[in-house]
């Protein structure tokens, strides 16, 4: 059906936002985890947007990233929650 | 209808307060409910703050137990409204048993809750994300205005927006504003003030295949549109006021018809967001600069570098305890002076069984009140002053990794640390977690962090054992031993944390996903909002069980079984006249031998046997019973039984204490035996005040019964060990 596209990884994209070093930008293909998939889609992290690695905290995690192509805002998460947004 | 007159409108500019206030008397006018609605940091509690003032209150939701805070606004002269101010949410999905408030209101038409419309507001500079929740309301079929709130920001990040085309795209008033300013409340409540329709515009249609299901839905509950029959297919197990039949006809429809709620949803946001781009389109122009890079982001390199950022975090947390600690002393004084003096007051003008009632039992137990609230004022001023600068955000932010692996979470901490001042603020600031697991959890761990009340106890009885001898040349062998048991208490704390988290079971997933706010100055009027509401909170909830507490001791520690009482005070009496006693001396001896005979002093004899294994006899019996509703009644009973009269300070106490011999004529106090009580003193939960705040947090008896049942037994099981092992 492929109206679960956003939910389903495709084969040839296994780099996460997870995987981004800091500073680079990338670009959302789809959310792998998709109970989790619902909370970042409604936070603005839709298949298409860009996001940047903002920082990380001192422990290495949560990451911080900016979301939007216009820098809209700052979203939070942990890095095995990162792990589930691949990049295109 | 004409609003586009309306939009330069400032607050204050129609009639004043005062004349507001009159006319309401005199014109109560008809009463409009509103809901406000938004996204976290959308400015919805500035907005609140700003429509109704000090007309506040806190009350639960019906059925459920968070908070629902209400609020009466003044519209126009003619026309007040209700203001029902729901738990910023990102979209009618619920995630939360807190964001499940805002279905619940919105579900059910019928309900006497049901807001006749929706004020949305939405952060201007960040349009997108924060439309998603307007579509959804929208298309409930809700009449909605939008509080376009923040246009300052969205100005300086070069976002212009042309209020007049969104409008026109939206279908419902748009009012552009600056709550924090109160820039465009009063057009607001213009707008607020009329009937409005229901919004004209739908955003999102459901995929046809979903139709058939959705109609059978909607007719077989009647209800008004297609887009609250889906929410109906979605949300069914959770939907309040339906019924098991209604649940399963539901299900069988989801089942027939094969469909699949994770996927629809997740289909349903980006199609909404692919809408919401095509009115951005139309409606805002984005100029871009390479120096838009937010100030946030620069305060971030600092705020929560490797070093600099801890370092400054325990800079604030300094600062805290200096404020809660010193700064709170001279009003916490006052305070204390106040009562007393009203207690003598009418001690001296009244006499009777029923005035020592009110002064011993009630004046005392609501002085034990009252005494905390300049600590919970300052503790929450600082806390909603860290919040409303969006510093918190980076605390939790920081401290995330090394909370959780002790089940905790990053905002944990705060309540963790408020809890060293007091127990009590610190499990109300836990409301913050939206974690159910993690929060309770934390409440549960708190009070085993050492508060300020422990300190006199620690004070004598470190006093009475520990010599006062330099350590590696810098520290004292007394303050490394006071040290020592703020140690103890909070590793207590972690580990108790721990082991819950491998104990509780829920089936709620723990995210850390939440929007980094802006760096912005605090607003102080929301700071002085939340300084009343949750002093209020404190003295009207807490207030109440402790009072009943008081009066309970008070009475178990005046009476005594038969005629008791009086034989003791006559023995005591004649007793002191041979032994020649000063008038202080005799009262002293004869409320001790009081105390001995009444219903407290037979319970300390009663469960001597008990407390004897952990080295106790039964005058520190007397005092553990005493001491439960506030361990700092502790020093205060060991002065009365030991006779040292009622102005002795800690350290005549701690003679007496020294000077008491066990039946063989050895010293009583024991390094062991102090180390017993101390270790005592760390666990057990003896602080109403800390029962009744997780009674008000958790809203039902389970979780203080349980956190009285563990730490007691904590102490218990504790004392025990050091006494037995050591002696």
């Amino acid at each position: 059906m492929s109206s679960r596209s956003p939910l389903a990884p495709s084969a040839a994209a296994p780099r996460s936002v997870k995987d981004l070093q800091l500073g680079e930008s990338g670009t959302i293909c789809c959310l792998k985890d998709p109970e989790m998939a619902l909370k970042l889609l409604e936070m603005g992290c839709i298949p298409g947007t860009r996001v940047r690695l903002n920082s990380r905290a001192p422990l290495g995690c949560p990451i911080t990233l900016v979301v939007g192509d216009t820098a809209d805002y700052t979203l939070s998460l942990r890095v095995s929650e990162a792990a589930t947004i691949l990049l295109k | 209808m004409a609003v586009g007159q309306l939009l330069t409108g400032r607050a204050g500019a129609g009639a004043s307060a005062a004349q507001l206030e009159y006319a309401a008397v005199r014109h109560p006018g008809p009463l409009t409910r509103i809901a406000l609605v938004g996204n976290p940091n959308s400015g919805k509690s500035s907005l609140f703050n700003q429509l109704t003032g000090l007309n506040q209150k806190v009350g639960n939701f019906p059925g459920v137990t968070v908070d629902r805070k209400t609020g009466l606004s003044q519209l126009t002269p003619q026309h007040r409204a209700e203001i029902i101010d729901l738990p910023g949410t990102y979209s009618l999905y619920p995630k939360s048993l807190d964001e499940k408030v805002i279905t619940d209101l919105f579900y059910d038409k019928t309900s006497p809750h049901y807001p006749d419309f929706v004020v949305v507001t939405v952060d201007a500079s960040n349009l997108r994300r924060n439309l998603l929740l307007f579509t959804q309301l929208a298309d409930l079929g809700l009449p909605t205005v939008l509080a376009l709130n923040m246009m300052d920001v969205a100005e300086q990040h070069g976002v212009h927006i042309d209020v007049a085309a969104l409008q026109q795209e939206l279908g419902v008033p748009v009012i552009p504003m600056n709550a924090r300013k109160g820039i465009g409340v009063a057009a607001l409540k213009i707008v607020m003030a009329q009937m409005l329709d229901a919004p004209t515009v739908q955003f999102y249609e459901p995929e046809a295949e979903l139709l058939p299901m959705i109609r059978q839905i909607r007719y077989y509950f009647n209800l008004h549109n297609d887009y609250l029959a889906l929410h109906y297919a979605h949300q069914y197990r959770h939907i309040r006021q339906l019924s098991a039949d209604d649940r399963a006809y539901i299900q069988e429809l989801v089942q027939q018809y094969g469909f699949e709620p994770t996927a629809r949803q997740a289909q349903e946001t980006i199609s909404r967001y692919a809408r919401i781009n095509d009115i951005l389109l139309n409606c805002v122009s984005v100029t871009r600069t390479e120096r838009n890079e937010p100030y946030s982001n620069r305060l971030d390199r600092v705020l929560t570098h490797k070093v600099w950022g801890y370092l400054i975090f325990f800079g604030v947390l300094f600062l805290m305890f200096q404020a809660v600690f010193a700064w709170a002393s001279w009003p916490m004084e006052l305070i204390d002076q106040g009562v007393a003096w009203i207690n003598g007051l009418i001690q001296t003008n009244f006499s009777g069984p029923l005035i020592n009632l009110l002064t011993e039992g009630v004046l005392a137990g609501l002085g034990g009140v009252l005494i905390f609230i300049p600590q919970i004022a300052l503790l929450f001023a600082f806390i909603a002053v860290l919040e409303e600068t969006g510093y918190m955000a980076r605390v939790t932010f920081m401290m995330d990794r090394i909370m959780r692996r002790f089940g905790l979470n990053g905002k944990s901490i705060v309540p963790l640390i408020s809890g060293v001042a007091c127990a009590v603020p610190a499990i109300m600031s836990a409301r913050t977690i939206e974690n159910r697991k993690d929060r309770l959890i934390t409440i549960f761990v708190t009070p085993l962090m050492s508060c300020s009340a422990r300190i006199p106890v620690y004070t004598v009885l470190i006093g009475l054992v520990v010599p006062d001898v330099p350590v590696l040349g810098v520290f004292n062998l007394r303050g490394v031993a006071l040290m020592g048991l703020y140690l103890l208490g909070f590793f207590a704390a972690i580990l108790s944390a721990w082991a819950m988290k491998l104990l509780l079971k829920t089936q709620e997933r723990s995210y850390f996903i939440m929007e980094f706010p802006v760096y912005r100055w605090p607003r102080w009027k929301n700071v002085a909002l939340t300084i009343v509401e949750k002093v209020k909170t404190f003295v009207l909830q807490a207030g109440k069980v402790i009072l009943a507490i008081s009066i309970l001791l008070w009475v178990l520690a005046s009476y005594g079984p038969g005629t008791d009482m009086e034989r003791a005070e006559a023995q005591a009496r004649t007793e002191a006249a041979r032994r020649r006693l000063t008038p202080e001396q005799t009262d002293a001896h004869v409320a001790s031998e009081k105390l001995e005979s009444s219903y407290a002093g037979r319970f300390g004899h009663f469960i001597e046997p008990a407390i004897r294994p952990l080295g106790f006899d039964w005058k520190i019996g007397i005092s553990l019973l005493t001491s439960f509703a506030a361990r700092e009644v502790f020093v205060g009973t060991m002065s009365t039984i030991y006779s040292v009269g009622q102005d002795a300070d800690e350290l005549t106490v701690q003679q007496k204490l020294a000077a008491e011999k066990d039946d063989n004529g050895q010293p009583f106090f024991t390094p062991v035996r102090a180390f017993s009580l101390l270790v005592f003193y760390v666990f057990a939960m003896q602080c109403m005040s800390t029962l009744a705040a997780t009674y008000r947090e958790t809203k039902g008896w389970k979780w203080p019964i349980l956190q009285l049942v563990y730490m007691t037994g904590l102490a218990y099981v504790s004392s025990l060990l050091v006494y037995q092992l050591l002696k």
